[in-house]
């Protein structure tokens, strides 16, 4: 089992290493530089730009840039090219912003899509099975943010729900449990709407996999030894049902930065998102590639935390005695 | 992670069937010879899922919609999406032109327009059309290098993935690499990089294409590596085929269905993460028409001009579900585990 975690890590230590590099050559090969933001300026002469450059290390063969930016990183002085404040400052702060909306986003998807798709598999055909069916693909379907305005349309009229920004403007003086209700109010609608899409992914998911595992011989000897239904489906198929699902905690962390830019855009949430899309438009090359290169290292930390997970409660691979599949 | 791999992207489906063959069992195989070739009994499966079929007639409309589209609006110019007519912006569905404010070379083909004007007058149903071939274009290129590119590595890493190229194997350097490119988040790989390239409708679809072939080389290996080792297979290699007639002839055309599939989803995918890029302002520029950036422009007039955001968002939602249905309907019915129950 050590053996199996040093190899895994050793080997997610070389792909960070491609990673970065990787990332590094595609932001800085791609034409279009921080100096060329605002080429109309009149008062951007010739100097002021070799000046620009030269801070940056933007006229440093790429190689050197590489390694600034690295030897930076791992110091900590990491600066961003828009207002010389420190990346890594910059993104923990936008990261707590986007973990609530995360978190809650994530909560919501496992705990609805999970009932969803068992209901679903165990009616199999009949009309619950096919609507859920039907809204699953839909909502995999509709371009978030259509979606995004059309509920904000209804909800705020009706409900009055705030679709704005993190918490209500003015509200610092408050008592800190109305700053909390506020911020808790604020949370709902963005993490539902970004919820929506997982969640029908995740419910077609479970359909299939719980289809797949109640036809198994060990759910038939369950139901012949007179196991009532409940326990035939929640304590025998369920949890071999339940196997794959632990490798996608892997997918889940990228989620954090990747998949909330429209989201965030739409609910002006200040998270990382925001913050990546922020710095694509200022060419911010060192949030750029921060963000990315974080990405990568939490999917790849994902991955590995799932692959143990996966050896620890699979015995068949613990034991390296699977089947061919 | 090498565990998993073996799987396979396509398996996941479910036995939708077997309900009806328990019911109704098949006399057996001797008294009654396959009278039905796979194709055709994929194609009689996928009939009886009725949400694929109708997914299947409205991808053929949508099929003529963009041929039509880019004939009428380019070639044989009877609709004209780029005409402004400023005395008419914002015009509702379904109104008649008036022949007082413009002048008869300017006038939508009938004197009415279908789906109302935008906020320069030009006339929505001609940028609608014109949109539809932009739009499944973009969907189909995309899709066509992702598909190349995977099938390309995957079928390498999967064929001759036990070659050494000094101290590390193809299939590690290829399935490494893989690794790789899955690590990033592809959604922003994908905005950071169109926003650093100039505007260009076929840097998108490139763009869109070079990030998203992981799925197809992981499945394409998976599946190479099953067939290697069947019969028919080893049979061609020890009668002497070459390997170009073995990958070619026997292996590809049994591993083409989870191509398909996937090729299916893919093109939905791509036209959704057009939109998405449109609405973030990285999407296809101007004079070119998609449905994603109509409806990323619509946005703003959603109270003014409804039509503007509704008609492009709907069509989006109906095209990218028929293809998910499609899709959907193709993996149940190209799926082997019902066949020959």
């Amino acid at each position: 089992m050590q053996a199996f975690i040093l190899r895994n890590v050793l080997q997610r230590l070389l792909l960070v290493f491609i990673v970065s590099i990787l990332a590094h050559s595609v932001i800085h090969l791609a034409p279009g530089e921080p100096s060329e933001v605002d080429p109309a300026n009149p008062r951007m002469k010739p100097e002021d730009i070799a000046k620009i450059r030269e801070a940056f290390h933007l006229d440093a063969p790429l190689y050197m840039q590489y390694a600034y930016w690295i030897r930076d990183l791992a110091s900590g002085e990491l600066k961003s090219f828009k207002d010389s404040q420190p990346v890594l400052g910059k993104i923990w702060r936008r990261f707590l912003n986007s973990l609530p909306l995360f978190i809650c986003a994530t909560l919501l998807v496992w705990t609805l899509a999970f009932p969803t798709g068992i209901q679903a598999a165990m009616h199999r055909g009949a009309v619950y099975d096919r609507t859920t069916t039907f809204a699953a693909y839909t909502l995999i379907s509709v371009p978030g943010f259509f979606l995004s305005y059309i509920v904000i349309l209804w909800v705020v009229d009706l409900f009055g729900v705030p679709v704005i920004g993190l918490k209500t403007f003015g509200m610092e003086l408050a008592p800190p449990l109305f700053q909390t209700m506020d911020r808790i109010w604020h949370l709902v609608i963005p993490s539902l709407m970004s919820a929506l899409g997982g969640m029908a992914i995740l419910s077609r998911y479970v359909r299939s996999q719980m289809l797949e595992v109640v036809g198994q011989d060990y759910v038939r000897t369950a139901r012949a030894k007179g196991a009532t239904e409940d326990v035939v489906i929640y304590r025998h198929a369920l949890r071999n049902a339940l196997l794959p699902f632990v490798t996608m905690f892997g997918f889940l962390l990228p989620g954090l930065i990747g998949g909330s830019v429209i989201f965030e855009q739409i609910f002006a949430w200040p998270g990382l998102g925001r913050l990546g899309y922020e710095a694509i438009l200022a060419r911010d090359f060192p949030v750029i590639l921060t963000l990315n290169f974080i990405a990568a290292v939490l999917t790849l930390a994902g991955t590995l935390l799932s692959d143990i997970l996966y050896a620890v409660v699979d015995p068949r691979i613990r034991t390296g005695l699977q089947g061919d599949g | 992670m090498r565990e998993d791999e073996g799987e396979g992207g396509h398996d996941e489906g479910t036995v939708d069937n077997v309900s009806d063959l328990t019911k109704n069992p098949k006399p057996p195989v001797e008294e009654l010879p396959p009278s039905e070739t796979p194709w055709q009994e994929s194609l009689r499966l996928f009939r009886k899922d009725r949400l694929a079929v109708a997914g299947a007639y409205v991808l053929l409309l949508l099929l003529l919609t963009a041929v039509f589209g880019k004939v009428l609006t380019e070639w044989v110019v009877v609709f004209d999406p780029e005409v402004v007519r400023l005395p008419e912006k914002f015009l509702p569905p379904l109104t008649v032109s008036s022949p007082d404010e413009i002048s008869a070379h300017d006038r939508p083909f009938g004197g009415i327009y279908l789906l109302g004007t935008d906020e320069l007058g030009r006339d929505v149903f001609a940028r609608m059309l014109q949109g539809s071939f932009v739009s499944l274009s973009i969907g189909f290129i995309a899709v066509g290098i992702s598909l190349a590119i995977g099938i390309l590595l995957g079928g390498l890493s999967g064929f001759y993935g036990n070659v050494r190229l000094g101290v590390v194997t193809v299939d590690t350097l290829i399935m490494r690499f893989t690794d790789v490119m899955l690590c990033f988040p592809t959604f922003f790989l994908i905005l950071t990089v169109v926003a650093l390239l100039p505007p260009s409708i076929y840097n998108i679809m490139i763009v869109i294409g070079l990030t998203s072939w992981m799925g197809t080389a992981r499945f394409v290996r998976a599946e190479f590596l099953a067939l290697r080792k069947q019969d028919f297979v080893v049979a061609a290699t020890s009668i002497g085929a070459r390997d170009r007639r073995v990958i070619f002839a026997h292996m590809v055309p049994n591993a083409i269905a989870p191509v398909l599939v996937s090729a299916t989803i893919g093109v939905a995918t791509a036209i959704l993460t057009e939109s998405g890029l449109s609405f973030l302002g990285f999407g296809v520029q101007p004079p070119y028409a998609t449905w994603g950036n109509i409806l990323a422009d619509g946005k703003g007039f959603i109270f003014d001009a409804p039509w503007l955001f509704f008609i492009p968002g709907m069509a989006i939602l109906v095209v990218v579900l028929a293809f998910n249905l499609v899709g959907e309907g193709l993996r149940e019915a190209l799926n082997p585990k019902l066949r020959r129950r």
